[in-house]
């Protein structure tokens, strides 16, 4: 059984981060923004996981099972955040948030 | 047979996640980024991590994905305008695709891992569950504990974000 090689898992990894960076970039919607920062940091555990697993350690998979801890708080905050944001502007589009330019 | 599920895994994730890009409503964003992660447990599962796989689906697929349904819902937005990539100028351009290509360059031309990382070993150490308690309960027993005092940290600080403090909306 021929196995994926390591540098497939982390070309994957590199697109699926660099496709979540593109979309914190160009999107304007707050929530959206939210979800492609999880896209890259599933895409950095899946490195993780794929070092761990060709070199033969535990430390990367342990990593991940505190990445995954903190994103969920993570998530949690910054979705209080959003609401709390979204109550007093009215609005979550990234364009019209921009009280501390001038 | 591994090499056709871990195409087929790869290719899913990728659409997924670019359909998490370009999506213009974000219930729909939501829900591309649902199969993101459940493409990105598959390959965890190919990897032979199965325990992070279950914890990926759990958390990530069952509880945040949820939360972000919750969220998108219950503030209602309209839809997004495009998403803004006509604004850029020509420079930008030119400077981000020549970026990306010295990136795919220096990765698939340049990079050279050592021999032993380019084979998978026989033993799969991320399938075994004794070793996670065995780590988590003595080499990271100090971050565990940060961890839970972070958890507490957080869920208070999501309950006073959260809370309408009437009294004080009123004064300020």
């Amino acid at each position: 059984m021929i196995h994926p090689t390591l540098h497939a898992y982390l070309a994957i990894s590199a697109a699926l981060f660099a496709l979540g960076f593109l979309g914190v970039l160009i999107r304007r919607n707050t929530l959206v923004v939210f979800m492609c920062l999880e896209l890259m940091l599933v895409a950095s555990t899946l490195a993780l996981v794929a070092f761990s697993r060709f070199n033969g350690t535990m430390d990367g998979n342990v990593f991940v099972f505190f990445i995954l801890t903190v994103a969920a708080a993570e998530v949690a905050v910054g979705l209080a955040i959003i609401v709390a944001l979204f109550r007093r502007r009215h609005t979550i589009q990234v364009d019209e948030l921009n009280s501390l330019k001038n | 047979m591994a090499q056709i599920l871990f195409n087929l895994f790869v290719a899913f994730t990728l659409i997924s996640a670019a359909g998490v890009v370009v999506n213009k409503n974000a219930v729909n964003a939501a829900m591309c980024l649902l199969l993101a992660l459940v493409g990105v447990a598959g390959l965890f599962v190919a990897l032979n991590a199965y325990l992070l796989a279950f914890l990926l689906l759990l958390v990530y697929a069952g509880a945040v994905v949820a939360l972000f349904l919750f969220i998108v819902m219950l503030l209602d937005t309209k839809g997004d305008q495009r998403p803004g990539l006509k604004h850029l100028s020509l420079v930008a351009r030119v400077l981000a695709a020549g970026l990306v290509g010295v990136g795919f360059y220096s990765f698939f031309v340049r990079s050279r891992l050592p021999e032993p990382a380019l084979s998978a070993p026989s033993a799969a150490l991320g399938a075994d569950l004794k070793l996670y308690a065995y780590q988590l309960f003595t080499t990271y027993l100090l971050p565990v504990q940060v961890i839970g005092f972070l958890l507490l940290a957080a869920m208070l600080g999501v309950i006073v974000l959260s809370k309408k403090f009437e009294n004080t909306e009123d004064a300020s």
